[in-house]
């Protein structure tokens, strides 16, 4: 019989730093605007692990009180980056970083 | 336990928040007249002005919401300094919304938002209230960015400015995230008493994940690449705002958050800054020598002057006095009133020509000889010639490096010095074609700068002259703001 595995709070921040990490390289390495922006709330939801995860380990309720603000800031966020993004569509089909630049130098 | 809560010392942010709340109502049910929405929003941080004073007679310090939100002098100064700012960009904000053919309303509720939320900033002694303030700054200004939203320079701008904030966001309240679980709080007083002790290797790794996220907001190389492009395309109000106000704001944060948080683990942050106050005056000024367009060179040339304010930054651990604290409010105070200016003159100069090239510049000194007048004592001043105040700017932050003398403090000065004379070339650079060269064809359809452009630019040239004759003022105030502490 296998030992059950010990879910202990490590598991969680090396998780959390996982999909961190993965929403890092999403950003700098995706070029279609919509995905970078959904790897940035990949990193959002990574931080908001940390939180929980951590007032888990320090019995500490604070730190799912700051994942609430996350939360709230993170949908204004969306909601003003998708009109931007929704405003730039209007005016051409597809978008990829690639072809913002009109402005460089 | 109900929170205690001191009205007095809130009355900043609930008049202004009043102010915002009135200029959406009244911008949507009193359509026909379109002044009295910008009048409103004057008014408004005008009078969240006289309670600053009020406080700052009164001289007692406030603590709320268990020490997360503090009122002293030293929010005061900031809290001061965001106003007047914040009034001078409404001045000179006026013509162009009123020009543009988009709704002007909602232009001065973000704007007021924004400032609220840097008013909110200077007092926050919290990584949430800090993270909110910042964030309240932030959005507002991504909208800005894409005011102009049927100009796809203006498009790119915002949406260049926002992928950049989020991922700082992100960035940062990662390191925040980190930062809760080893100090045990997220209150600047614990997490000092927590970096006291021996912290283990990896609250370094948070603390620069922290305030890597703070030098993206306030555009230091090697995280500035967005601010060149955000500054041409938006509205050239909406740039002069983010270049002084939005900017300063991001520095108020990274010293609140390392004079009350980060202090004692100076091992972890010096190198940091020190590092990136190099390469932003470096790469800032290299960069703004070959630009051709004046709103990109003042960019770049923020990017270098931000580089000058991390100065004091990087040797503070090493200062006994407040001197170094000192140096970053005299600085701040004084590159607000250089740079508005500068935008001021430049948009004053753009209503006639059109155009924001350099180029286009070109035998202003015959033309418009007050205008031209003006654009040389801000391009001087940013340049820290003497008798204008740019200097005085300059030598707080050499004064804040002797205090700390060590080996690296110096290197850093030398690094600096080196670069106010690489700065001098592009500043003269505008001027010398004002004054020396020809003027180019004559264009067509002027449009006059209006009073209050020409308010806002004599406000910000008196600033600047008093000043840089009259050091004590500034130097004052900031001895004032840095007492107690």
């Amino acid at each position: 019989m296998m030992a059950a595995i010990q879910i202990t709070d490590t598991y969680y921040l090396v998780l959390s730093a996982a999909l961190f990490s993965i929403g890092a390289v999403g950003v700098l390495v995706r070029r279609n605007v919509l995905v970078m922006f959904m790897s940035v709330e990949l990193m959002l939801n990574a931080v908001n692990l940390t939180f929980v995860a951590f007032a888990k380990t320090l019995n500490d309720t604070s730190g799912q009180v700051i994942v609430f603000f996350t939360l709230v800031v993170a949908a204004a966020e969306v909601a003003v980056g998708l009109a931007i993004i929704v405003a730039i569509f209007r005016r051409r089909r597809g978008m990829t970083a690639d072809d913002m630049r009109v402005l460089q130098g | 336990m109900n929170p205690v809560i001191d009205y007095h010392a809130l009355a900043p942010e609930i008049v202004l928040s009043v102010t915002i709340i009135l200029c959406l109502l009244v911008d949507l049910f009193i359509p026909d007249r379109p002044r009295l929405v910008p009048q409103l929003a004057s008014l408004g941080v005008l009078a969240a002005i006289i309670p600053v004073l009020t406080l700052a007679v009164s001289g007692t310090d406030v603590s709320m919401f268990g020490g997360a939100f503090v009122v002293d002098n030293y929010a005061l100064a900031f809290d001061g300094l965001f106003l007047v700012v914040a009034y001078i960009t409404l001045l000179v904000s006026f013509d162009e919304i009123a020009d543009g053919d988009y709704y002007g309303g909602e232009y001065y509720v973000l704007l007021l938002t924004s400032v609220l939320g840097m008013v909110m900033m200077a007092s926050s002694r919290d990584l949430v209230s800090i993270f909110i303030a910042l964030e309240t700054i932030s959005i507002p200004t991504f909208v800005l960015a894409g005011w102009r939203k049927h100009d796809t320079k203006s498009n790119e701008a915002a949406i260049k400015y926002f992928l950049i904030g989020v991922l700082s966001s992100a960035v940062m309240l990662y390191g925040m995230s980190l930062i809760f679980g080893f100090a045990n709080g997220t209150k600047l007083s614990v997490i000092s008493e927590y970096s006291a002790g021996s912290p283990p290797a990896l609250f370094a790794v948070a603390i620069f994940l922290t305030i890597v996220g703070f030098a993206f907001k306030v555009s230091a190389v090697p995280f500035h690449f967005w601010a060149p492009d955000t500054y041409e395309g938006a509205p050239l109000p909406v740039t002069a705002f983010l270049s002084v106000a939005s900017k300063a704001a991001g520095f108020v944060a990274l010293l609140t958050i390392i004079r009350f948080g980060f202090f004692n683990s100076s091992d972890s942050w010096q190198p940091l800054i020190w590092v990136l106050a190099a390469a932003s005056m470096t790469f800032g000024n290299l960069a703004a020598l070959r630009q051709t367009n004046i709103v990109r060179m003042l960019a770049y040339s923020s990017i270098a002057q931000g580089g000058f304010i991390l100065v004091p930054l990087a040797v503070a651990g090493d200062v006994s006095g407040p001197s170094a604290w000192e140096a970053v409010l005299v600085y701040l105070m004084i590159y607000a009133a250089m740079n508005l200016g500068a935008f001021a003159v430049v948009m004053a100069v753009s209503r006639r020509t059109h155009s924001t090239e350099i180029s286009s510049f070109a035998g202003l000194g015959r033309v418009d000889s007050v205008n031209a007048v003006m654009l040389s004592l801000f391009m001087f001043s940013l340049a820290g010639i003497p008798p204008l105040a740019g200097w005085f700017a300059k030598f707080v932050i050499f004064r804040a490096v002797f205090d700390a003398g060590t080996t690296a403090a110096v290197v850093l000065g030398v690094i600096a010095a080196l670069n106010a004379v690489v700065a001098f070339f592009y500043y003269s650079n505008v001027v010398r074609r004002m004054w020396f060269d020809e003027a180019p064809e004559v264009v067509s359809s002027p449009r006059p700068a209006s009073v209050a452009l020409t308010l806002a630019i004599g406000i910000t040239v008196v600033v600047v002259v008093v000043v840089g004759v009259y050091p004590e003022v500034f130097a004052r105030l900031g001895q004032l703001a840095f007492a107690s502490g």
